[in-house]
């Protein structure tokens, strides 16, 4: 990506907020559901624009938990760990994902499709345990089914 | 009509208001059959939009438009049973809706009235099937005060919330009452706040109207950190405009103009929903410049959260508001006095502002009627866990868990032992069965040691560990610890590890003392309330369990069959037909089959634990040791 680009794509984010260094959360959010993850260009021109210096942004960037300071895969798989779905397994279905993809919690597959994340609760704690998949909820997972559903991402 | 112009919508007296609802309910016939669907975030997980999709397609292929309308609604709760469809006028029930059930359902259903019987819901204990919705056990002992509009409404037409009477309670308090009056209502409601702590509502109100400064600030929270429970997420996609009503009641009588809604990233739709209620409340000139025409302003912006447990806390949640990392501050400094960038501000939960609008209508005597000396009202809980019908229940304060766990979520699936419900959170506890007769109000849970905290009932049984239990809120509350102070920061920590050290078999005698020693200085010395409460789940499940934790760490056992390092699995060699099932799906190639109708081998060196097998048997053949 160009950076006269990302340039422009943070700009118009900041504009959608006024600039207002108080929608710092809701603007660095915006910013990755544009490219999955923070580049550290998006983030040094937030910081210029609103004139907040660079070590808050990367504070606010690191506390939050939603946030990823590294490319991300094609597909993002969240486990939910709330206790809801924990209660019914939802460890299992985790350990199963890590083994079948060969990857740790907050890390992305080497063929950059899967990253796989873990959340706590998603709000769908009556259909638990609950993977989300690019966006697409799978309620009542069981562990005997996660590859044939891993499968149908390709 | 919304959208066709702001001037031509724009309500500027409360004759305007009154006005317009009487014209919605004209042009609404209540006998013409009305499909309504969830469209909450359950369903909808569930794969609910190809089912509306599917309706609104074959009405119109069949051209029946005029005879029947579709409504997408907020969640009723019982999202078990999702995607859910109920046919009005009669509130015929049915219930895990596909795709392929929609032509029968307008052919059959809505056209010429029959049932169709396996779209029923068959009751659990009485294997009867159920016609309707209110004869349903699960809603049945529920008392749907807040939540029961959620279905009658879509929550994008503002027009639905006019016509079950919304916006009416603003109407009366902007004009035929004070500022002073409204507070002294909601004092004599005792409305309690239902974000966790309870505090008296009104009392809130009055001193953050009292509190010196020109601006001051109001937030909604909607943070509903707490992992397991999701009534806030509901109401706000459900009946959003109920918390804008509440929320613009509370500005009048504290004198705010300003307001935030926070809310949590991972509810999308909740964002969605509470913005488009926002712009209609504009365009309909409740919210706003000049509200209603009464000179009162009152404006709200929404703000997303990042998902940190901690920002539903307040000074934490105003920090996060301001743009900065979320951390809490020391208590005595009150945020109604000096809160949002330093200006006194007033914070209330979700349901907290969604029971406001009900007060102001019924008055504080009808609604002091309900409830139990010390909590008034009802409470939305999540009913989650190894319990039959989970899902969303509003419940009279003062209900017994035995009848919240029971009689309205049916029991516990699967022909298992009921052994603990968790109630408020990270900061709750667990309370055994023992003390399932308890009346479930603020006062009686904090008694048993644990809290009424936002909401969440997680329901467990013989198959949980409570020591893995307590261990998960410590893994928890040590990754949400904003790390500011360090009895939370590093005694959260050690708790932890003495937990993990005890379901990973290195317990050893002294871990249960040093825990309730620890937990002790980390309750008295914590900045916040997050470590101020974080030992409640191990205090709680070694008041009610102490033998459990002895199990591991003298036995290096874990009798619920739970803790990795503790447990093996083994093949139940009189049930084990050798189908090959666990042969096939077991990863690290650990099953041996032997022969057709004989059991296959296990062997305990190649087996990881994963627990496939015993997943995928269907035959109890696999137990764990
Ligand atoms: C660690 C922690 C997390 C909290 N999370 C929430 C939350 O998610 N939602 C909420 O409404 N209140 C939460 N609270 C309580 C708030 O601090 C505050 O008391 C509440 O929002 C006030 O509203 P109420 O009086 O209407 O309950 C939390 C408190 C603590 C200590
Ligand atoms: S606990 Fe998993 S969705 Fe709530």
């Amino acid at each position: 990506m160009g950076a006269k680009q990302l340039a422009e794509k943070v700009e118009s984010i900041l504009d959608n907020y006024q600039r207002d260094q108080g929608m710092l959360v809701s603007i660095l959010q915006d910013i990755q559901a544009e490219y999955n993850y923070l580049p550290k260009e998006a983030l040094v021109e937030v910081s210029q624009t609103l004139g907040a210096p660079l070590s808050r942004v990367y504070s606010v960037a690191t506390f939050f938990k939603a946030f990823s300071l590294e490319p991300r895969g094609r597909y993002l798989i969240n486990v939910c760990l709330g206790t809801a779905c924990h209660v019914r397994g939802a460890v299992r279905i985790l350990e199963t994902i890590e083994r079948e993809l060969d990857i740790r919690p907050g890390k992305t597959t080497q063929d950059l499709k899967f990253t796989l994340e873990t959340v706590n609760c998603v709000g769908c704690c009556a259909l638990g345990p609950v993977v989300i998949i690019d966006g697409e909820y799978h309620g009542q997972m069981k562990t005997d089914k996660v590859k044939v559903l891993l499968e149908n991402y390709t | 009509m919304v959208g066709k112009g702001q001037a031509l919508n724009r309500l500027s007296s409360p004759d305007e208001l009154e006005g317009i609802r009487k014209s919605i309910i004209k042009q609404r016939d209540p006998n013409k059959p009305c499909i309504t669907i969830c469209g909450g975030t359950g369903c909808l997980a569930l794969r609910g939009e190809s089912v509306i999709a599917a309706f609104k397609q074959k009405i119109k292929r069949q051209g029946v438009e005029t005879k029947v309308d579709v409504r997408i609604t907020g969640c009723p709760g019982f999202c078990e049973r999702g995607p859910l469809v109920v046919i009005k006028p009669q509130n015929i029930f049915y219930q895990r809706i596909r795709v392929e059930d929609v032509p029968e359902i307008i052919s059959e259903t809505v056209l010429r009235d029959n049932i169709i019987d396996r779209l029923l819901y068959t009751d659990p204990n009485t294997g009867q099937k159920v016609i309707y919705e209110h004869e349903v056990s699960f809603y049945k002992k529920q008392k749907r005060l807040i939540i029961g509009n959620n279905e009658l409404i879509d929550p994008t037409i503002i027009d639905d919330y006019l016509a079950v009477g919304g916006y009416a309670a603003l109407s009366k308090v902007l004009f035929r009452m004070s500022p002073e009056e409204v507070i002294e209502e909601v004092k004599k409601s005792s409305l309690r706040g239902r974000g966790g702590g309870g505090f008296p509502t009104g009392i809130k109100w009055e001193t953050c109207r009292k509190a010196r400064g020109d601006i001051k600030y109001l937030i909604c929270n909607c943070d509903e950190g707490d992992p397991g429970a999701f009534m806030d997420r509901s109401l706000m996609e459900g009946n959003p405009h109920s918390v804008l009503e509440g929320m613009i009641i509370g500005a009048y009588a504290i004198g705010c103009h300003e307001g935030y809604i926070y809310v949590r990233n991972e509810y999308p739709l909740a964002v969605k929903n509470a913005g488009i209620a926002i712009r209609q409340a504009e365009e309909y000139g409740l919210l706003g410049k000049d509200i209603l025409g009464s000179g009162f302003d009152f404006s709200i912006r929404i703000s997303r959260g990042g998902g940190a447990f901690v920002c539903g806390e307040s000074s934490a949640l105003m920090a996060s508001l301001e743009g900065k990392p979320g951390e809490a501050r020391a208590k005595y400094v009150h945020t109604v006095e000096r809160g949002l960038w330093d200006k006194p501000t007033n914070l209330n939960n979700v349901e907290t502002w969604a029971n406001v609008p009900l007060i102001i209508n019924q008055g504080a005597d009808w609604y002091t009627k309900i409830g139990t000396p010390n909590s008034k009202g009802t409470k939305i809980f999540s009913l989650v866990g190894k319990v039959n019908n989970t899902g969303l229940v509003e419940v009279p304060m003062g209900i017994t868990l035995r009848e919240v766990i029971f009689d309205i979520g049916g029991g516990i699936p699967g022909g298992k032992e009921f052994k603990a419900v968790q109630t408020g959170g990270p900061s709750g506890g667990v309370i055994p069965e023992s003390l399932l007769d308890l009346p479930v109000d603020f006062d009686e849970l904090t008694k048993a040691g644990s809290m009424m905290g936002s909401g969440g009932m997680i329901v467990m049984d013989e198959n949980n560990c409570m020591v893995d239990i307590a261990k998960y809120f410590l893994t928890f509350l040590e990754e949400e610890s904003c790390g500011k102070c360090v009895p939370c920061r590093e005694g959260v920590k050690r708790m932890r590890e003495i937990l993990t050290d005890i379901t990973e078999g290195r317990g050893k005698d002294g871990d249960i003392e040093l825990l309730e020693r620890l937990s002790a200085v980390i309750i008295d010395s914590s900045l916040c309330a997050l470590g101020g409460t974080a030992p409640n789940p191990v205090l709680t499940t070694i008041g009610y369990f102490r033998d459990e934790y002895e199990a591991h760490i003298r036995d290096k056992r874990c009798p619920a069959g739970v803790c990795k390092a503790l447990i093996s699995y083994h093949i139940v060699d009189e049930k084990c037909p050798g189908c090959r099932l666990c042969e096939k799906a077991c990863p690290t190639r650990a099953i041996t089959f032997v022969e057709k109708r004989k059991p296959v081998i296990l062997d305990q060196e190649k087996c990881i634990k994963c627990g496939i097998c015993y997943d995928v048997c269907n035959l109890d053949a696999i137990t764990v040791k």
